[in-house]
């Protein structure tokens, strides 16, 4: 068995209890900056009649104010800044589905800290000095690219700064460079894979033993499969903008839940709707609050992802804590008679029967007073069959599965390629037509 | 005479259709736009959706063209027989094919102008086998250039 390496043993395989004592440091001074530089938060902080001093220790935390992607709108460009513009050296921006777009901004040391957290999580999946690192994450606003990018570098390896699209010269320079780590999109390296068997190239034609792939949620089955293709070991990186970018959380080489950095962010899984805190084991949104961010620090900021704490060591040697894969995402989640229903359970399905990455939607409608679930499911390639025998059989197949992992039923439409809309990277899930 | 031997099975193209309107018309526009020529063609529809099945004089070509056309489709293997137009023509024909033990997944039928015979499509199992177990009962399968020059 190779042994994993750890880029930062200090920290990483420190004792829970000198974390903990870090973290309510670090937790202190992040309150006392919000407080005293982001009027937002002086005013939340008043409001519960709270000031800086009244943070003491961990279970203080359950008292402060949440902040929501509402805020952030409010707040809309710099209104959370607790540096002057000129201590910002970088700003990034994701793309909000619904108007303004959700900003990240980075003081020196905030790129510094940036740069160590995605150096300890691309450690997780193999990269050395020695590493060719390929980031096929889009460069620019979005944090993908530079986030993957400069932990590369902080480790010493070769960057091959790809970023994304040209997919045919990607993996032409994947090959030709002798890329060994794979850094994109989970989607966009099984497109990869699918676009080199297309080219008749295999995994034996390239050097890669690893993926660090993020930014949207993907199944273990997707993992076998990218794993399988590519001949590599996957993990799951998260993170998110307003927190700092990927190197948030990731997956070690167990790939056993994801570990928190948790020397640079508290983290907490809430009941979204009463918001209160739930005990490991239990399911919830995912809350993380900054403890060294300097130039746009939030606390308590409600990710909207949902999983869950769990407590017991890893056998890697980390001692951070580790949370679950996502499921989904709160507003995600659809309630339909009374189940929650996560489209990653109707994905889990789909893979397992197609073994390869389903095109579908979920439609959901009110008829009468019953909900009504229906999912649409696109045929191709092995999907479709000359005999209507078959693919009524597989209708039924579908059908069953997702019954059983969903317990209500649902009605399953086979439909043409390309009829489901696709928007830039991330297709559209789900129509609820229900007028609620 | 025709000389006795292997006769190469058809090859018939399968599309996969929504139940939706203009899709025929999309499937056949692409493909007569490329010059090529149905044959003979038969759809298996159900509540929601099709499978249209054509005999074209260039099945490789119509294949190429229907996928890059973005259409979800197939290629397989069916055998042809001649029909003699009569009463009875079809069930002694279906008699024989019985007692050769060839199983019939579908089958559709369409006329020609080289004889008064009826042609007939069948989809079973393993079209080479079929051909020559029906072959025993003295039923000529067509051979794919037949068909396609018809």
């Amino acid at each position: 068995m190779e042994l994993s390496l750890i880029w930062n043993e200090k920290y990483e395989c420190m004792p829970q209890s000198e974390l903990k004592a870090l973290q309510i440091e670090r937790l202190r001074e992040t309150v006392s900056r919000v407080f005293y530089d982001a009027p937002f938060y002086r005013r939340a902080f008043q409001e519960r009649g709270m000031g800086p001093d009244d943070v003491k220790s961990l279970d203080d935390l359950s008292r402060l104010p949440f902040t929501t992607k509402n805020d952030l709108r409010d707040n809309y460009p710099y209104g959370l800044f607790t540096v002057p513009l000129s201590e910002v050296v970088r700003v990034h921006a994701s793309s909000g589905t619904t108007g303004k777009p959700v900003v990240g901004g980075y003081t020196r040391h905030d790129l510094e800290v940036w740069a160590e957290v995605m150096a300890r999580s691309l450690t997780c999946c193999g990269a050395t000095k020695n590493s060719v690192i390929h980031v096929a994450y889009g460069y620019g606003l979005f944090t993908g690219g530079l986030g993957a990018h400069c932990g590369a570098e902080r480790i010493g390896a070769s960057v091959i700064p790809a970023s994304g699209g040209h997919t045919k010269r990607q993996i032409m320079i994947m090959k030709d460079f002798g890329s060994t780590i794979l850094a994109c999109t989970p989607s966009y390296a099984m497109h990869l894979a699918l676009v080199m068997e297309e080219m008749g190239l295999s995994k034996s034609d390239l050097k890669l033993q690893g993926g660090l792939f993020g930014a949207e949620p993907w199944s273990q089955n997707m993992r076998s499969q990218l794993e399988d293709r590519l001949g590599i070991m996957a993990l799951d990186v998260y993170g998110l903008t307003e927190i700092i970018g990927p190197g948030v959380a990731v997956e070690c080489p167990e790939k056993q839940g994801l570990h928190v950095w948790e020397d640079h962010f508290l983290f907490e899984v809430i009941d979204p709707e009463t918001g209160e805190q739930l005990p490991p084991g239990s399911y919830g949104e995912l809350v993380v609050t900054s403890l060294t961010k300097q130039a746009m620090p939030l606390i308590r900021y409600r990710t909207r992802d949902i999983t869950t704490i769990m407590a017991e060591a890893c056998p890697c040697g980390r001692t951070h804590r580790r949370i679950g894969r996502f499921v989904g995402r709160t507003d995600d989640m659809l309630v339909i008679r009374g189940v929650n229903v996560f489209p990653s359970q109707i994905e889990e399905v789909l893979l397992r029967i197609a073994h390869t990455e389903p095109q579908y939607q979920i439609i959901v409608e009110r008829r009468g007073q019953l909900d009504e679930l229906e999912v649409q499911v696109e045929v191709s390639g092995q999907f479709f069959s000359d005999e209507v025998r078959r693919l009524e059989t597989l209708e039924r197949q579908i059908r069953r599965e997702i019954e059983d992992v969903l317990n209500i039923s649902v009605r399953i439409k086979l439909v043409e390629p390309k009829t489901i809309e696709r928007s830039e990277g991330k297709a559209k899930r789900v129509i609820d037509r229900r007028q609620l | 005479m025709r000389k006795e031997g292997k006769s190469m099975p058809i090859k018939q193209i399968s599309v996969f259709l929504e139940n939706k309107c203009g899709r025929l018309a999309d499937v056949t526009g692409a493909i007569s736009a490329n010059g090529i020529d149905i044959r003979a063609f038969s759809i298996a529809d159900t509540t929601d959706f099709g499978i249209l099945r054509l005999i074209v004089n260039r099945p490789d070509d119509a294949f190429k063209v229907l996928r890059e056309g973005g259409f979800t489709v197939s290629m397989t293997e069916v055998i042809a027989v001649r029909i003699p137009d009569r009463p009875g023509g079809l069930a002694g024909v279906l008699e024989l094919m019985q007692e050769a033990g060839v199983n019939i997944e579908y089958m559709y039928a369409f006329s020609a102008k080289i004889s008064k015979d009826a042609l007939a499509v069948f989809r079973v199992e393993n079209s080479e086998v079929a051909e020559r177990l029906i072959a025993e009962k003295g039923i000529r399968a067509l051979s794919g250039e037949e068909v396609y020059s018809l």
